[in-house]
């Protein structure tokens, strides 16, 4: 491949300058502070502080609604990430094969992708309303008896179905350009090798969407991680028991809603540290099954 | 041309100067919906009552956010002149010391006349500091009520329970009548802080947290269990209802008739009135018959405004003007009236009294009959730090003895373990 060349080393550097700046602003700056705030006690209004050391740490992991929101956040967000990726990907499949009106589907399923969270949140909290939510009478007439309020397996459900409904639209725009850019000779000549659709999917084009879905398993990640807050805000509010709490959500709780700044951001660190964690275990053990 | 962009640029100015004459002032404050609408039409009022000041009050969402919102300003130095901060919030406002100007000192600096005896019982020393001085101007303040709906009782032939023991005998009849006899909307407000005033139980070390923030919570004791545990019977028994923590959805229950009493706040009574389609009336928190001192006055929920401080003295002084409006017999009854909120002093209570409004509707005393019923020791109210959080527990513990997964003597230990923890931790970050 031929190289680009710079008369002056320093142009690319100029180049990428503005978004080092962003990143310093928005993301390197912010980490620090927290990093910093998370070794201090200080009272809300920043009137007085003091350097505790490792206290807040300390604090955080000793309690046991944070070890329980840890395992949480864990289980849900890998639930949330494989079934909405798997979802998606069924989806983008079966859309792909259609030939009338196939921008219709297409579109129909993108429109979850313009819908806020939080409306996402409200909208799944009113159709399991115990007084006239559809779906809680539809699950509850099945004999299911189910009871988010009291029931944490039934709590997780929702969050766990608002937060994977909310993505699906995403994933499958992505993975619909995917399939879209696999070359129609490849898959002529799949057809006539092999007869069974199945295998087809498996040995051809699921392995040139593995970029695709290896890109898509980072975000969703992040995604489960982060942005489900406004679900969880808006459905659940973490109940019940805490049960639904996921780690960013109870940042939220104690250093927002609690004003307790130290804690939180104690909190805070260790969830830069567990992602920075799973992003490590991913481009290193995960990507290597990838092939460009 | 010309013309018209001169004739503009005059106006421009002539509305530039009168701005500038008026000092302005703000208030932020968490009251949207109707009881924002009441809060613009106070605005309004004040500010053509007089020609020196500007109020400008801005909704900044909910309690927590109105309260995040003023932390995050004042750390950037551009609060607000006042903020509105709810009874949960108030140890970390008052406690931040200088952050906020007690609002007896304003006052009395501003030569507006004082007296905390003007206020009535239940508010007095909510907002004040140990030696009684009033830091916070009590404004929204409310008290749980039980409401009840008429045909329900009528149906089941039960009178309305002013003990938790007449409840005991109301609640299988009411059962029998197709209905769920009680809901409760605020778990830690309600059957937590409450029952403690209700019973002159004391809920914290340190004179309730008034003396020290080196305080420790009460609430693991056996009458507090005791309550608890017969509520959780209740439950099982098909005579409590619980919806979770969502004020909402309990409130919801009571409006579509599925049960036939329901506990809220004195300050849900002017929403009541527009959403329920039945017959309601309002009556006094139960209590139990021979436990502690019951029953003496309950204390105050909501919300109080506190002056920031880092302001000249000509907006200190709007301020000052503006609390002194704010406590007028007239405005007090108009947002008394128009809310359902208790009006915070005397003079205020007896003008309704005499314009005859707790005739027409009677209901509407009931909340201030209750905050003016015999005190005690322990009905003043409490100062607790990281309270919000120690709420957030006793949700979480609430939900654990509803949903069976501990029993009630397990969730109070937790309760108190993990209270305790949360006291300490800003007794530490407060006390040097």
């Amino acid at each position: 491949m031929k190289r680009v060349q710079f008369e002056h080393s320093a142009v690319p550097y100029l180049f990428i300058a503005p978004q080092i700046l962003i990143i310093c602003i928005f993301f390197l700056w912010p980490a620090v502070q927290a990093l910093y705030q998370s070794f201090l006690l200080e009272d809300a209004f920043g009137m007085s502080s003091q350097f505790v050391w490792f206290r807040n740490f300390e604090d955080v992991l000793s309690s046991s609604s944070w070890t329980r929101s840890a395992i949480f956040t864990v289980v849900f967000s890998v639930l949330v990430s494989v079934l909405s990726i798997a979802i998606s990907l069924f989806l983008a499949v079966r859309a792909d094969e259609v030939i009338r009106g196939a921008k219709s589907y297409k579109t129909l399923l993108m429109w979850g992708y313009a819908i806020a969270p939080p409306v996402a949140g409200l909208l799944g909290i009113m159709m399991f309303n115990p007084l006239m939510g559809d779906l809680y009478k539809a699950f509850n007439s099945f004999g299911f008896e189910f009871n988010h309020i009291e029931n944490a397996n039934d709590a997780a459900f929702i969050v766990i179905l608002i937060a994977v409904w909310k993505q699906v639209s995403v994933n499958f725009i992505f993975f619909l350009s995917g399939l879209q850019g696999i070359p129609k000779s490849v898959q002529e000549a799949a057809t006539l090798d092999c007869k069974s659709p199945e295998r087809r999917f498996w040995t051809i084009t699921f392995p040139l969407l593995a970029p695709t879905t290896f890109f898509l398993l980072v975000i969703n990640l992040t995604y489960a991680f982060f942005e489900t807050f406004g679900i969880i805000d808006v459905s659940t509010k973490g109940a019940p028991g805490g049960s639904t709490a996921t780690l960013v959500y109870k940042v939220y709780v104690d250093g927002f809603l609690g004003a307790d700044m130290g804690g939180s951001a104690a909190q805070s660190v260790l969830l830069m540290i567990m992602v920075s964690v799973l992003t490590v275990f991913q481009f290193r053990f995960i990507e290597r099954k990838v092939h460009y | 041309m010309f013309r018209k962009t001169l004739m503009a640029a005059a106006a421009v100015f002539a509305i530039g100067n009168t701005a500038q004459a008026a000092t302005e002032i703000t208030w932020w404050h968490a009251m949207d919906g109707a009881l924002g609408d009441v809060v613009n039409q106070i605005t309004e009022d004040f500010n053509a009552s007089q020609d020196e000041y500007k109020l400008v009050s801005i909704n900044k969402g909910g309690y927590e956010d109105t309260m995040t919102a003023g932390i995050a300003a004042f750390r950037a130095k551009n609060q607000p002149n006042i903020i509105q901060i709810f009874d949960a919030g108030a140890a970390t406002i008052i406690n931040a010391k200088g952050a906020v100007k007690p609002v007896q000192d304003l006052l009395e600096a501003n030569n507006v006349n004082f007296d905390i005896n003007d206020y009535i019982p239940g508010v007095r020393y909510f907002y004040a500091d140990s030696d009684g001085k009033m830091i916070g101007m009590p404004f929204n303040s409310s008290t749980p009520l039980l409401y009840y709906n008429k045909e329900a009782l009528d149906k089941a032939g039960v009178d309305v329970p002013k003990t938790w023991q007449e409840f005991e005998a109301a609640a299988p009849k009411l059962k029998e009548a197709g209905y769920t006899a009680l809901a409760q909307s605020h778990s830690p407000w309600i059957f937590f802080e409450n029952f403690m005033s209700r019973h002159n139980l004391q809920m914290a070390t340190a004179n309730n947290g008034y003396d020290s923030t080196d305080v420790e919570i009460l609430y693991n004791n056996d009458a507090l269990k005791d309550h608890w545990q017969h509520v959780k019977d209740w439950k099982d028994a098909g005579y409590y209802g619980y919806y979770g923590r969502a004020w909402g959805a309990n409130q919801d229950a009571f409006v579509q008739q599925q049960v036939a009493m329901w506990i809220g706040s004195s300050g849900s009574f002017g929403g009541l009135r527009k959403s329920a389609q039945f017959d309601f009336g309002a009556s006094t928190l139960p209590y139990w018959e021979g436990t502690g001192d019951a029953p003496k006055s309950t204390f105050i929920g909501g919300a109080a405004l506190f002056a920031f401080s880092g302001h000249d003295a000509a907006q200190d002084a709007g301020v000052a003007e503006f609390f002194k409006f704010l406590t007028k017999p007239e405005t007090q009854y108009y947002w008394h009236k128009e809310t359902g909120y208790v009006p915070i002093t005397n003079a205020a209570y007896d003008l309704a009294k005499k314009e005859g409004y707790y005739n027409e509707s009677p209901d509407a005393e009931v909340g201030i009959t209750q905050l003016s019923e015999e005190g005690g020791e322990w009905t003043k109210g409490y100062r607790l730090g990281f309270y919000v959080q120690i709420r957030e527990v006793i949700y979480r513990e609430v939900d654990k003895i509803m949903n069976g997964e501990e029993t009630v003597d397990a969730a109070f230990a937790t309760i108190e373990e993990e209270a305790n923890g949360l006291l300490k931790r800003f007794n530490d970050t407060y006390s040097n």
